[in-house]
């Protein structure tokens, strides 16, 4: 078993228990947190396969897919959050 | 180095800079959006020009070009979509200024500009990208502006509408991600000629298998389009008829350029395709037959479209995908115009009669007639009667499927108008029946300017069924499917 | 004259851009409503009068335009297209007259009269189409048309009707549209032709050409009241008497048989048909609707109801003609087109006249109606006797000619059939006429004291289309008469 393939394996894992929560949760929080724990596991994945033998250095072409990916799934959580944040309080001036 | 102005680089670019000076300016967001949108639409046809003299338009950006730098490229079916959303997205942003003028909606006029600004750089962008990266990117974009829009209104189930959009989005974009990742490690290259060029080996399917995966939770294909009517239906009637006429549109067109660039894809996989969308139609029929409310139905239709689009796209399997991508490039066109003329027109309705319950459409005796009439014309092109476009997509496509001897696809289609004969002529009998009202009915009522903007998009949608010859042509320059220079 | 290439366009236009004009008008501006409507109505008679005199002339009127690679528009006038326009044009005038006097104060007249012109642009479409693919769409627009029509008065009944209605309508255009795709598929064209234009297709391939001659006929079966799909005429009665009058008396029901006659005449051609072995169940099919119809109008009460199965056996007479693959069984076919329209559409404005006049909507009310609307009742007699075949009325010449093409054929028992249903038409007719002339109005209640008082937009329409059912009748061997056109017609179909 190479370190790759374990590596490998683990982002498919990490994203895969991700999915799961995702699907499966039925509070709001924990599904986006599940949903970053999908994005950790596929920045795994690229970030894994940007790896080059010494002495060539790691392709950087995943790694900027890796920090684009980064900085959308930021914004989409920032989204995600403001919008639980607003339904909790109409949710709890409604029950008032 | 000169800068050299495209009209591509101000397509996308004109709506992100107008997003920000219109968020930065509320007061004059309306003034500043229709500007930048009257631009924008300036610099489309522009290209559109430029496409038609010399064919397809390619800009590497930057002067770096593939496979490592972005290229943009512009042929006939990207001016195509870009042309409808310009003239939609116009008409629904004139529609925007007088149904969004309510004291309490304030904020939401405000926001709307920005938001939509926001949205069309994101449809831009994916319309004339070259590379599967910045197509991600750019729906991303998308899908940010377009939740922003769904909970426009502030309502508690516009809020829960719009996260629900919000989680699908980002599963779907992740999907997209993975996929793109997968390809790089692959082909060590994301843009379409390498595409193109490549065997088709597992690894690579499983990779564009994600992809469409991402792609079909974007587009709300059957059996993943849980969060799609409830957005829409919530959504107020200006932003409803943006994300079910453009919105949903992007995804769309992102699988049509695929499937033109990756390994061809089998006869099961599109068979499979077939049957997603197959289950769209006669879900998402039977589902409006039951909506209580006029906003749901037609969020339900446009699910059941999208899957028309499909079953169009696997309408002759592989041998026919050639012409296939003719058949659901007209259908895209058609349920674009014909689905923001519905929304803004029940929209109007709502609004004159203050609700939507279709039960008791002829309750009242205020009846918005215009409104009524461009309802029932957009129906026509969504149910698929001629002359409109919807027919002449409908008739592309039971004819190829008939001509290969794909049967199941006519019956499919079939069902299909049947099912949408069935749940619009509900609303039809609301509107026309009299013996429930108690006060005398007035005629030609609730006639208002803010007619005039969904009154053109549904006859724009019938009398485009005419023009589809020259229609058909332009699609083709530059060749998007079939043999590449 | 100067020969006008685009004068079939021109005839088109007049209603259809009469339409949004109609539908904008308020309300309270119905002597504008008027004009416009009775302008656009003679000037479409005279542009028809006028493209008649062309094509009785020979000049050739071929319009065609483009709408997917291969597939056109195209509208063309030939002398089976004259005949059917021609009958639309002068009855569309004819009924507008007596739609304005009937709705006068009605509610909703703007949307009305735009749904009517809209009606007669898709039957002057549905004549002067050259190809089924133009056919398919103004019968599409027709049945979009024609529903506000009959769900007109808004009540739960007439949307109940008018939901019957749409379904089999737009089921059998889906059907239309099936066969007509099944058409371009198997044979590259959908054009009308003399003669047929699947001759080798059929040759080739006998059991596509007949399964395509089953859709189609089925299809078209629907609007012309073929048993079964025939269920929706009668429930569509509940619309008023002028929609009732032109469109489910006349055109509608008129363009599902004017279908079936291009179908059999130019898509297949009668031979072909004939070598399919598809022609004797269709004579079959009209013989039992015949039958069929009349046995259900004996049975009605109601007078628009048995008026509509009267229809229903009627204008399968037509498809009789064409299925016995005569040439003198199709000139009478031909002719009844034009013959039980004008019958047909003069009982159905009496009728109307007896409704808002006396009030008397049921046969078992007629007793005496004669004394009470004599001008009336007589247009509606000389309609009915025309029904039964008495010479020297307009019915007896198509039915002779068709019992003269069943024996041309060598089918006899089409003879046995016309008897029998001239009987039958008889036995529905006769009481009605008897109970007007030779009963007394009864006492209280029923008949309106005195004469009733309707405009003379109610009252002159009937009387004039019963002239015309003398007219055509006693004069047809005259030139120009219906019979003589469609001897010109049916040289024409016959000698491919």
């Amino acid at each position: 078993m190479t370190p790759d393939l374990i590596y490998g394996l683990t982002g498919i894992a990490v994203f895969g228990i991700g999915l799961v929560g995702a699907l499966c949760a039925q509070d709001r929080l924990r599904r986006v947190l599940a949903l970053k724990l999908c994005s950790v596991g596929a920045g795994f994945l690229l970030v894994v396969g940007a790896w080059r033998e010494p002495p060539a250095t790691p392709d950087p072409v995943p790694h900027a897919l890796v920090i684009t990916g980064i900085v959308v799934m930021v914004s989409a959580t920032a989204v995600a959050l403001a919008l639980i944040r607003r339904l909790q309080t109409l949710e709890a001036t409604d029950e008032r | 180095m000169s800068v050299e102005l495209s009209p591509m680089i101000l397509a996308i670019f004109l709506p992100l800079f107008g997003a920000i000076v219109a968020f930065l300016m509320p007061r004059m967001a309306a003034l500043i959006g229709l500007g930048t949108l009257a631009m924008t639409t300036g610099a489309v046809i522009w290209l559109a020009h430029e496409v038609l003299v010399t064919g397809a338009v390619v800009l590497p950006l930057g002067g770096w070009g593939a496979p490592l730098g972005i290229d943009l490229r512009a042929d006939g079916l990207s001016v195509a979509m870009l042309t409808l959303t310009s003239a939609v997205g116009f008409l629904v942003s004139i529609a925007a200024l007088d149904s969004l003028k309510g004291a309490d909606q304030v904020r939401q006029r405000q926001y709307f500009w920005p938001l939509w600004l926001l949205l069309l750089t994101g449809m831009n962008g994916v319309y004339l990208s070259t590379d599967i990266f910045n197509l991600y990117v750019m729906i991303e974009v998308i899908a940010l502006a377009a939740v922003g829009l769904t909970v426009l209104s502030g309502s508690r189930a516009a809020l829960q509408a719009g996260l629900e959009y919000m989680y699908a989005s980002i599963l779907g974009a992740l999907l997209f991600l993975m996929g793109v990742g997968f390809v790089y490690l692959q082909l060590g290259r994301l843009d379409f000629a390498g595409l193109s060029g490549a065997a088709p080996t597992g690894a690579l399917v499983a990779a564009l298998a994600l992809i469409f995966v991402g792609l079909a939770l974007k587009t709300a294909l059957f059996p993943l389009h849980f969060w799609l009517p409830a957005a829409h239906a919530n959504a107020t009637a200006p932003a409803s008829a943006l994300l079910s006429g453009l919105v949903v549109k992007a995804a769309l067109y992102i699988v049509l350029r695929l499937a033109q660039y990756m390994p061809f894809p089998s006869e099961n996989l599109l068979t499979l395709v077939g049957l997603m969308g197959a289950g769209a139609v006669i879900w998402g029929g039977v589902q409006a037959l039951r909506a209580e409310r006029l906003k749901l139905l037609v969020a339900w239709s446009t699910v059941a479209q999208i899957g028309l689009i499909f079953v169009a796209f696997a309408r002759a399997g592989e041998l026919g995908l050639t012409e296939s991508w003719k058949a659901a490039a007209l259908l895209i066109l058609a349920h674009g115009i014909a689905k923001a003329a519905m929304f803004l027109a029940a929209g109007r309705i709502k609004d004159e009669i203050g609700h939507d319950v279709i039960r008791d459409l002829d309750r009242t005796p205020i009846r918005p007639t215009l409104a009524q009439f461009t309802f029932a014309l957009a129906a026509i092109s969504l149910i698929g009667l001629p002359p409109s476009l919807g027919f002449i997509g409908k008739w592309a496509l039971m004819e190829g499927a008939m001509a290969a001897g794909y049967w199941h696809w006519v019956a499919v289609t079939m069902v299909g108008t049947l099912l949408s004969v069935a749940y619009f002529s509900r609303v039809f009998a609301g509107f026309l029946r009299f013996d429930r009202v108690r006060a005398p009915v007035g005629e030609h009522q609730g006639w208002a300017l803010a007619d005039a903007a969904p009154l053109t998009l549904a006859l724009m949608a019938i009398g485009l069924g005419l023009l589809a010859a020259p229609l058909l042509s332009f699609l083709e320059i530059g060749y998007p499917f079939g043999v590449a220079p | 004259m100067m020969d006008a290439p685009l004068l079939p366009l021109f005839i088109l236009l007049t209603s259809l851009l009469a339409a949004p004009i109609l539908f904008a008008l308020p309300e309270r501006a119905a002597k504008l409503r008027t004009a416009i409507n009775l302008g656009m109505a003679a000037l479409k008679v005279a542009l028809v009068g006028w493209l008649s005199l062309k094509v009785s002339q020979g000049v050739i009127y071929d319009l065609r335009f483009e709408m997917l690679p291969g597939l056109e528009f195209k509208l063309q006038a030939d002398p089976l297209a004259i005949l059917f326009i021609a009958l639309s044009a002068v009855l569309w005038l004819i009924t507008t007259i007596y739609s304005v006097g009937y709705l006068e104060h009605g509610p909703h007249r703007a949307r009305f009269f735009g749904f009517f012109s809209l009606c007669v642009a898709a039957t002057v479409g549905i004549a002067l189409s050259g190809n089924l693919f133009t056919f398919l769409l103004f019968y599409e627009l027709l049945t979009l048309a024609t529903y506000p029509l009959v769900i007109h008065r808004g009540t739960a009944e007439a949307l109940r009707a008018g939901r019957i209605y749409l379904i089999y309508t737009l089921a059998g255009g889906l059907v239309l549209l099936l066969g007509t795709l099944g058409l371009w598929v198997l044979a590259g064209t959908t054009d009308f032709a003399p003669g047929g234009i699947l001759a080798d297709m059929a040759a080739e391939n006998r059991l596509a050409a007949q399964l395509l001659f089953v859709v189609l006929i089925g299809a078209l079966g629907v609007k012309a009241a073929l048993v079964p799909f025939h269920r929706w005429l009668p429930i569509a009665m509940v619309a008023p008497a002028p929609v009732s009058a032109l469109l489910h008396a006349v055109a509608v029901v008129k363009a599902g048989a004017f279908g079936i006659m291009r179908v059999v005449y130019e898509v297949f051609g009668i031979e072909t048909a004939q070598a399919l072995g598809m022609t004797a169940p269709l004579a079959a099919l009209a013989g039992i609707t015949i039958i069929y119809g009349s046995i259900r109008a004996i049975t009605q009460d109601d007078i628009k109801k048995r008026l509509a199965y009267s229809t229903v056996s009627q204008v399968s007479y037509i498809t009789l003609g064409v299925a016995l693959a005569s040439p003198i069984a199709a000139v009478g076919a031909l002719a009844h087109l034009i013959h039980q329209g004008l019958m047909k559409i003069t009982m159905f404005m009496a009728a109307g006249n007896l409704a808002e006049g006396l009030g008397v909507k049921r046969v078992s009310q007629m007793d005496g109606v004669g004394r009470a609307m004599p001008g009336t009742m007589l247009a509606f007699t000389l309609a009915a006797l025309g029904m039964i075949g008495l010479p020297p009325l307009a019915g007896f010449v198509s039915k002779w000619y068709l019992a003269q093409g069943g024996l041309d054929a060598g089918q006899t028992w089409v003879i046995a059939l016309l008897l029998g249903s001239s009987l039958l038409n008889a036995i529905y007719f006769l009481p009605m006429l008897h109970r007007a002339w030779f009963r007394d109005a009864a006492p209280e209640g029923e008949g309106a004291p005195g004469r009733p008082r309707i405009g003379w937009m109610l009252a002159a329409p009937p009387v004039t289309t019963a002239v015309l059912v003398l007219v055509a009748g006693g004069f047809a061997n005259a030139p120009f008469s219906p019979l003589e056109w469609t001897r010109f017609i049916v040289a024409i179909e016959y000698q491919e």
